[in-house]
C-alpha cells in the first residue's frame, strides 16, 4: 500500500478558518507562535522555508542542537500537504496526506514525539472488493489470512509467505539506505570514499539471492515480479496497487517495482509495510512535529510566504518575504521542491548551468488526486452484508493488475482513468474524533489523475473526475451516492496551488531512477546542499525521497550541524594558527 | 464447570475469536478480535468495556469497621471519605504484601473492598472482638469497566452524576432502571470507570452503555488489551509482579510495600497514629534500609535494542504483546542485580517497557542496567534506563 498525496484549495471557501481558533478535533492550541515581524532582532541561525513534515523536522533538529530556528510557513496551518481539515463541522478531512508508514523510528525517538502526542493508530485490516462482488479482506490473525488467501487461491497461501519473506529480506537489506546520506560519487574527498566502499561492501556481502531480488524490483516491473509468486488476480491487484501510488507508470511498466519496494520500506511497530492512522490524521501528526520542534525552542510563522532567498557573495544571508519583511540568518533551508528551491527561490543565475539543466528537466508530472466524503454512514458491501469492520484499514479498489493497468492507458493519452484506482479510508472507523457519531469521513486517493491534460484543463475537469470516482465508489458499494453529504476533490493542480508542490506530485518529483538516491535531487547535488553557500534543501525532492517519511529533513540537518561544526573547526584552528 | 459472568450473553456474542481466559473460575474474553492491539487502542483513544466481575468482593460493615480495617490495611482509611474509594494493600506482621485492591466507602461503617484472590477466612480470622461483619459479595454484582477517553462523555449520557465525579469517586445512580454504584477507577491507567450493577440488571446496563457509546468507537476489550494497559500504567499484577506473602515459599518471593514501590501509600506514618498489621515491620524497613529492591519501570534503549538484532541479521521484533514473566537484570559488569517480570513494546511510549525490581542505588531515574534477552537463541544484554512508574500517565487519568 502507500499512502502521501496532496491536493487541496482554499477556493472553495470552506477552508478550515484560523480565526475560529478550532484547529483540531481536540480543540488544543493552534500553532501561532508567530514571531514579532516588528522586532529588531530578526536574525536567527537558522531559517526553514516550509512547514510541512520536512520542513518541521528539519527545524526541530536544528532547534535541538541549539540553533535559533525559524520556520516560516506560507498557509495559515502547519503540515504542508500533511494536515487534517475541518471542511463541514464535525468532519475532519485528511485533504491530501492520510496514513503513515515511512516516518523513520528514530526521528520519534530523536523528537521525542510521543511526549507531543504521537499516535498512530492500528489499522487492523486491508479490504479488497472485487469487480464480481467477492472480495479479499486480510487482518491480524496470519492463520485466517492465509485461508482467506487460500480461498482465491490455494496455492497463493504460501507463495504469500514467500512473497513476504523474500520481500523483507530485500528491504531489510536496502532500509539502512533510508537512514543515511547518498556518498558523493563524484567527490575525491576520502570520507565520501569510505561511504561509497561501506555502501559497496554492504552489497557485496547480501546473499546473492537478495540482491538479485533487489535488482528485480529497483529496476523491473511489479508484474513480473508478482507474477513469479501469484496465480490469483486479486492478490496481485491488491500487492501491485502499492506499485504506481503517486507515480506515473503502470504495474506493467518497468519502475514500478520500485515505487513497490519504497511502499514496503515503510514501517509500524517493526513490521515492515505496515501502515498506520495517526491520531486526527497526518494533520494531526504534523502538529505533534511542530509542538516537538517548539519545544526544543523552534519558533513557527504561520502565512508567511517567502518570496526569495537573500543572498550575498554567493552565501545564503536570509530570506525576504513577499510582504517585504526580512529575516537574517546564515543558515537557510529550502523544505520546497526542487524546482521551487532551484529555479524559483534563488536566481538560476546564481546556479551552474548543467544543475538548472537537471533541474529544468527533473519529472514531477503529478498523476494523483483526492476525492474526499462526508458520508451519512458506512458503505455497504453487499457480499458483507452489514458488517463494517473491514473499512478498519485501507480499502483497495484495484481488483487486479489488469484494471490498474487500464487505468494508466487513459494518463498515458493525458486523460485521467475512466475506472481508476482507489486507496480509501474511511478513518473515522478508527479515530471516532474524525465525524460526529454514525457518520464517516472517507479519503480516496485518486489515480491516474495526470496533471497535464488533453486539450482541457483541471478547472474544467474537476467535478467530472469527482463524478468519476463517485460513480467507481458507487459500483463497488451501490447506494454510495444516498450516503454522500459532501464531496471535496483536490486535482493535481489544487494540489499545486494549494500546497505547492509543482505540477501536483506528491513526492516533490517523480520516483523514477534517475532521480533517485544518487540523483536526487541532481548528480552531485544528493548531500542536501547547494552551490549557494548555506543553502540547503530538505524536502521531498532530496534523498531519500516523499512520503511522510522525515528522512530528508533530518538527513539534511545532519549535513548543516556538520557543516557547522567543520566551519567551527576551521575557524578555531585559524584562530590558533593566527596567535 | 467453568462459571460465566452476569455479562457473559453479551461478551460471548462480542467474541469473534474464541479465546476466552479463566479468571477466578469464570470465563472472560482473552480478546473479542482478532486484533488485541486494536482494543488497547479503544482504550487509549475511545473506551475499552471490560468485564471485570470476577473480582473478589467482600461488604464489611458494622460499628467497628473503620477502626478493623485502620488495623488491618496499610493505608490509612480513616483518610478514605464517604463516597471515595482507595488503592490498598494488607501486609504480614513481616512487613510484606499479602495482596493489593481497591477499598469503597459506602457509608461511615460501610466498606467494599476487592480482590483478585480469595481472603475471607484471612481478614475474618483478624475480627476478633470488632463489631464487624464480613459479607461475601463476590456474586452480587457484576461489574462493567468503561476505559478510556470517551468514557466520561459516555457515562455522562446514561448518569449525569458521573461528569463531576474525582478520581476514586463513588456515586449512585441509576442506568436502564438499574440501581449502580459507579467509581472513578479502573486498572487502565487511562480515565475510566467501573459500574458495580446487581447481576440480574447486569445485561440491561451493557446494553444501555453500548447504545449511548454508539459510533464512538467503543469496543469491549479482552485480558491482553488490559494487561498491555496496565503495564504501562506501573498497575501490578498478583502472581506476576508479585505474590502473596500468605503462599510464598520463601522470602525471596515475597515483597514488601517499599519493595513494590508503594511506600506512597504509608508516607505519613509520621503522623499517623495507627497500629496496623505489619506496621514495625515498615519502620525497620525504612529506619535500616534493608529493602532488597524496588520495583520501578524499564525503559529499553531503543538504539541499542535494534543494533542487538540488527547484528544479529534479524528484524528487530516489537511486539505489544505482554510477556508476563521474568528476565534477568545485570549490571555492567555482569552481576545479576534484579527481575523484570512483566514487559512488552508499548505502541504509546514506542519503546520497549518492563516492571522490574533494581537495587535500592539503582532507582535514581536514568540509571542504566542491563536487561537479559534471548536473540538468535542466545542472551543478549540490552541497555534500559530506569523510569519512574507509570510510564504512561496521560493527565486525562486524574483530571
Amino acid at each position: 500500500m502507500a499512502k502521501t498525496t496532496s491536493a487541496g484549495s482554499r477556493s472553495g471557501g470552506r477552508g478550515a478558518a484560523p480565526s475560529n481558533g478550532r484547529d483540531d478535533a481536540n480543540g488544543t492550541d493552534p500553532i501561532t507562535n508567530l514571531p514579532d515581524r516588528r522586532a529588531s532582532d530578526r536574525t536567527y541561525d537558522a531559517i526553514v522555508i516550509g512547514g510541512g513534515h520536512n520542513g518541521l523536522t528539519n527545524g526541530a533538529y536544528l532547534a535541538k542542537s541549539g540553533m535559533r530556528t525559524l520556520i516560516l510557513e506560507r498557509r495559515h496551518i502547519v503540515g504542508g500537504a500533511a494536515i487534517t481539515e475541518e471542511l463541514r463541522p464535525g468532519f475532519w478531512f485528511t485533504t491530501f496526506s492520510y496514513a503513515l508508514s515511512l516516518l523513520r523510528p528514530d526521528i520519534i525517538q530523536d523528537l521525542e514525539l510521543t511526549k507531543h502526542g504521537f499516535m498512530p493508530l492500528l489499522m487492523p485490516s486491508t479490504f479488497a472488493p472485487m469487480e464480481n462482488g467477492d472480495y479479499l479482506l486480510l487482518g491480524q490473525d496470519h492463520g485466517e489470512n492465509q485461508r482467506e488467501i487460500a480461498r482465491h487461491s490455494p496455492h497463493d497461501a504460501d507463495a504469500y509467505e514467500a512473497y513476504n519473506h523474500d520481500v523483507s529480506r530485500v528491504l531489510q537489506a536496502i532500509k539502512p539506505l533510508l537512514d543515511a546520506v547518498p556518498p558523493d560519487i563524484f567527490s575525491d574527498d576520502p570520507e565520501e570514499l569510505i561511504a561509497l566502499a561501506t555502501l559497496g561492501s554492504r552489497f557485496r556481502s547480501l546473499d546473492k539471492k537478495v540482491l538479485h531480488d533487489a535488482v528485480r524490483l529497483l529496476t523491473g516491473s511489479a508484474a513480473d515480479f508478482l507474477d513469479d509468486y501469484f496465480d490469483s488476480e486479486i492478490i496481485k491487484g491488491y500487492l501491485a496497487s502499492s506499485s504506481i501510488i503517486g507515480t506515473k507508470v503502470g504495474p506493467y511498466s518497468q519502475g514500478s517495482g520500485l515505487v513497490l519496494l519504497y511502499h514496503l520500506l515503510g514501517e509500524h511497530d517493526g513490521e515492515f509495510g505496515a501502515w498506520a492512522f495517526h491520531k486526527q490524521g497526518n494533520g494531526g501528526f504534523t502538529k505533534v512535529l511542530a509542538r516537538a520542534a517548539q519545544a526544543f525552542g523552534a519558533e513557527i510563522a504561520l502565512e508567511s510566504p517567502v518570496e526569495r532567498v537573500i543572498t550575498r557573495d554567493g552565501r545564503a544571508v536570509g530570506v525576504a518575504l513577499v510582504d517585504g519583511t526580512e529575516f537574517h540568518a546564515p543558515v537557510v533551508v529550502s523544505a520546497l521542491d526542487p524546482r521551487r528551491t532551484f529555479l524559483e527561490l534563488v536566481d538560476p543565475r546564481e546556479l551552474p548551468s548543467d544543475l538548472v539543466e537537471t533541474i529544468e528537466r527533473f519529472r514531477f508530472q503529478g498523476t494523483s488526486a483526492k476525492v474526499n466524503f462526508a458520508l451519512d454512514g458506512a458503505p455497504r458491501y453487499p457480499a458483507l452484508g452489514d458488517r463494517t469492520d473491514q473499512y478498519r484499514g485501507f480499502t483497495n479498489i484495484g481488483p487486479s493488475m489488469e484494471y490498474l493497468e487500464r487505468a494508466y492507458d487513459d494518463a498515458k493519452y493525458g486523460w485521467y482513468s475512466k475506472r481508476p484506482y482507489l486507496d480509501c479510508a474511511i478513518q473515522s472507523t478508527i479515530d471516532p474524533d474524525m465525524a460526529p457519531p454514525g457518520k464517516h469521513v472517507m479519503s480516496c486517493f485518486v489515480q491516474y489523475a495526470p496533471y497535464h491534460l488533453r486539450e482541457s484543463d483541471w478547472d474544467t475537469e474537476k467535478e467530472s473526475l469527482g463524478d468519476t470516482v463517485q460513480a467507481t465508489l458507487e459500483s463497488f458499494f451501490p447506494g454510495f451516492g444516498d450516503l454522500v453529504l459532501q464531496r471535496e476533490i483536490r486535482t493535481p493542480l489544487d494540489i499545486e496551488r494549494t500546497v505547492g508542490l509543482s505540477e501536483g506530485n506528491i513526492f516533490a518529483g517523480e520516483f523514477l531512477a534517475p532521480q533517485m538516491f544518487l540523483f536526487r535531487p541532481a548528480p552531485g547535488w544528493s548531500q542536501y546542499r547547494t552551490p549557494i553557500g548555506g543553502y540547503y534543501q530538505c524536502g521531498s525532492g532530496t534523498h531519500p525521497g516523499g512520503c511522510v517519511m522525515g528522512a530528508p529533513g533530518k538527513l539534511a540537518a545532519g549535513q548543516i550541524l556538520k557543516d557547522r561544526e567543520r566551519a567551527r573547526a576551521s575557524q578555531r584552528a585559524r584562530v590558533a594558527v593566527e596567535a | 464447570m467453568i462459571r460465566t459472568t452476569p455479562f457473559h450473553d453479551r461478551t460471548s456474542a462480542a467474541n469473534a475469536t474464541g479465546l476466552w481466559e479463566h479468571w477466578s473460575g469464570y470465563l472472560v474474553a482473552q480478546r473479542y478480535q482478532l486484533s488485541e492491539k486494536f482494543e488497547y487502542f479503544a482504550i487509549r483513544n475511545s473506551a475499552g468495556l471490560f468485564d471485570s466481575s470476577p473480582l473478589f468482593k467482600y461488604r464489611i460493615h458494622g460499628p467497628d469497621a473503620e477502626h478493623f480495617l485502620a488495623g488491618v490495611l496499610a493505608r490509612d482509611i480513616r483518610t478514605c471519605p464517604v463516597g471515595h474509594g482507595q488503592y490498598t494493600a494488607w501486609l504480614d506482621d513481616r512487613g510484606f504484601v499479602i495482596e493489593d485492591g481497591v477499598i469503597f466507602r459506602n457509608g461511615s461503617d460501610d466498606f467494599l473492598l476487592t480482590s483478585a484472590e480469595p481472603n475471607l477466612a484471612y481478614f475474618d480470622a483478624l475480627i476478633g472482638r470488632h463489631r464487624v461483619v464480613i459479607d461475601d459479595v463476590s456474586e452480587d454484582s457484576a461489574v462493567l469497566a468503561v476505559q478510556g477517553p470517551k468514557a466520561r462523555e459516555i457515562l455522562g449520557c446514561l448518569a449525569p452524576e458521573v461528569v463531576g465525579l474525582p478520581y476514586f469517586g463513588l456515586a449512585t445512580a441509576t442506568i436502564a432502571g438499574a440501581p449502580v454504584t459507579v467509581s472513578r477507577t479502573g486498572y487502565t491507567g487511562d480515565l475510566g470507570y467501573e459500574i458495580w450493577v446487581p447481576a440480574e440488571q447486569a445485561l440491561a446496563v451493557w446494553d444501555a452503555v453500548t447504545e449511548a457509546a454508539e459510533g464512538r468507537g467503543v469496543i469491549p476489550i479482552g485480558m491482553v488489551a488490559l494487561y498491555m494497559a496496565r503495564i504501562e500504567a506501573g498497575l501490578l499484577l498478583l502472581d506476576v509482579d508479585f505474590s502473596s506473602s500468605r503462599y510464598a515459599w520463601t522470602d525471596a518471593h515475597r515483597s514488601t510495600l517499599i519493595e513494590l514501590g508503594l511506600g506512597w501509600m504509608v508516607r505519613d506514618l509520621t503522623i499517623d497514629d495507627r497500629s496496623f498489621i505489619g506496621r514495625a515491620a515498615l519502620e525497620a524497613e525504612l529506619r535500616d534500609k534493608t529493602s532488597r529492591w524496588k520495583l520501578t519501570g524499564l525503559v529499553l534503549d531503543w538504539r541499542d535494542y535494534d543494533r542487538h538484532f540488527d547484528q544479529a541479521g534479524l528484524i528487530p521484533p516489537k511486539d505489544h504483546t505482554p510477556i508476563q514473566d521474568e528476565y534477568y537484570v545485570y549490571d555492567d559488569g555482569g552481576a545479576q542485580i534484579g527481575y523484570a517480570t512483566s514487559l512488552m513494546y508499548s505502541p504509546m511510549l514506542q519503546r520497549h517497557i518492563a516492571l522490574a525490581r533494581v537495587p535500592l542505588d539503582r532507582t535514581r531515574p536514568g540509571s542504566v542496567v542491563k536487561l537479559e534477552l534471548p536473540v538468535n537463541h542466545r542472551y543478549e544484554y540490552f541497555d534500559a534506563a530506569v523510569t519512574r512508574l507509570p510510564l504512561y500517565n496521560p493527565d486525562r487519568r486524574t483530571a
